[in-house]
């Protein structure tokens, strides 16, 4: 249970107390349809950082250092789940920022994807692979036990290596497929980030959770982090030990790991 | 007015869960006579005029960049739809 001296809302009305964490901004898109934006905005805020609302239908990143493509059904999940957001206006933005290395010479721009985010990374090319409907067809929503497969990207670097974590899943697409050719290159590289632990909850090949692009600042998962980062809004266990109902917040630290890579 | 119809299929090598739940539906109503299903998409594209070759051009292009998903789904069929077919339905 959250300490009396914890609020049980965190106050964000101030900046965060590390100014140098405060600095950094984060991008938060909306398309229609995105369910978690205000959700991501407030993990951002929570770990200490920024969050910038972008807007699918704007081209202007407003210079932030980071963009969180947040969950929901962009678009209805008409066509296919992120098909049609991945054409947005501000999409173009996004994948020039993600891709800017070699082409630029400027450090290519984080980008972290949550279940609709990641499939419209996948849509947009960013990562491979896409995800289809569920094995057992319904829509689910669990806590689930996630294994930190890779903490060398820059959205992971708060986690131990292997250490596992627990964050609520709720999706219907969730389940990842990709061919063998390319799961046999993600495994080879290290670029499986997430793997599910104990149950897999949609058919999802080897396991997968989430994963990264070659160069580890784009990273996709359909698991929600941003529902487990303040205690009693989170989720109601922890990878840690025993926690008290909605006070897990293992998903904190994505955000807290973007933050300490961009201002280190 | 002519219509471009696109049909998309998922890739064979992909498990379809809707097509397997539709085929352990059908013994269910009592028909019994299929070994699978697998469920795709069609797509109908209306062209002002006659469809001309940049038209289909255009609509093949459609089918591989936004109607269907290279990892996931083939593209089985872009044509104009013969007025046999359209014969009967509402325009």
């Amino acid at each position: 249970m959250p300490g009396p001296e914890t609020p049980l809302i965190a106050d964000l009305s101030a900046p965060g107390p590390d100014a140098a964490l405060a600095g950094a901004r984060i991008g938060v898109v909306t398309f229609p349809g995105t369910l978690d934006d205000r959700d991501a905005a407030r993990a951002v805020a929570l770990a200490g950082g920024t969050a910038v609302p972008l807007w699918y239908a704007d081209e202007d990143l407003q210079d932030v250092d980071a963009v969180i493509l947040p969950g929901g059904f962009s678009y209805g999940d008409y066509l296919r789940a992120g098909a049609i957001a991945r054409f947005a206006p501000i999409m173009d933005q996004v994948i020039e920022g993600a891709t800017a290395a070699g082409t630029s010479g400027s450090s290519p721009l984080p980008v972290l994807g949550i279940c609709n985010g990641f499939q419209v990374l996948t849509e947009s090319h960013l990562l491979p692979g896409s995800m289809v409907k569920n094995d057992h067809l319904k829509f689910l929503c669990r806590d689930q036990r996630l294994r930190v497969e890779n903490n060398g990207t820059v959205w992971t670097g708060e986690y131990g290596q292997g250490e596992e974590i627990v964050v609520p899943l709720k999706n219907q697409d969730g389940q990842y497929v990709a061919d063998e050719k390319t799961l046999d290159m993600l495994e080879a590289e290290g670029r499986v980030v997430f793997r599910y632990v104990g149950f897999n909850p949609n058919g999802s090949r080897r396991d997968i959770a989430g994963i990264c692009n070659a160069g580890g600042n784009v990273v996709g998962l359909m698991p929600h982090p941003e529902h487990a980062v303040e205690p009693g809004f989170g989720a109601d266990s922890s990878a840690a030990g025993e926690v008290g109902m909605r006070d897990g917040t293992d998903g904190l630290g994505l955000f807290v790991s973007v933050l300490k890579a961009l201002v280190k | 007015m002519a219509r471009i119809v696109v049909d998309v299929m998922p890739k064979p090598e992909i498990l379809d869960p809707q097509g397997k739940a539709i085929a352990n539906e059908l013994p269910r109503i009592g028909l019994d006579g299929f070994a699978g299903v697998r469920q795709g998409k069609r797509f109908e594209l209306t062209v002002e005029g006659e469809p001309t070759e940049d038209v289909l051009a255009q609509a093949r292009e459609a089918a591989e960049k936004l109607l269907s998903n290279p990892v996931i789904e083939d593209v089985v069929r872009v044509a104009v739809l013969e007025e046999t077919e359209t014969q009967g339905e509402e325009n």
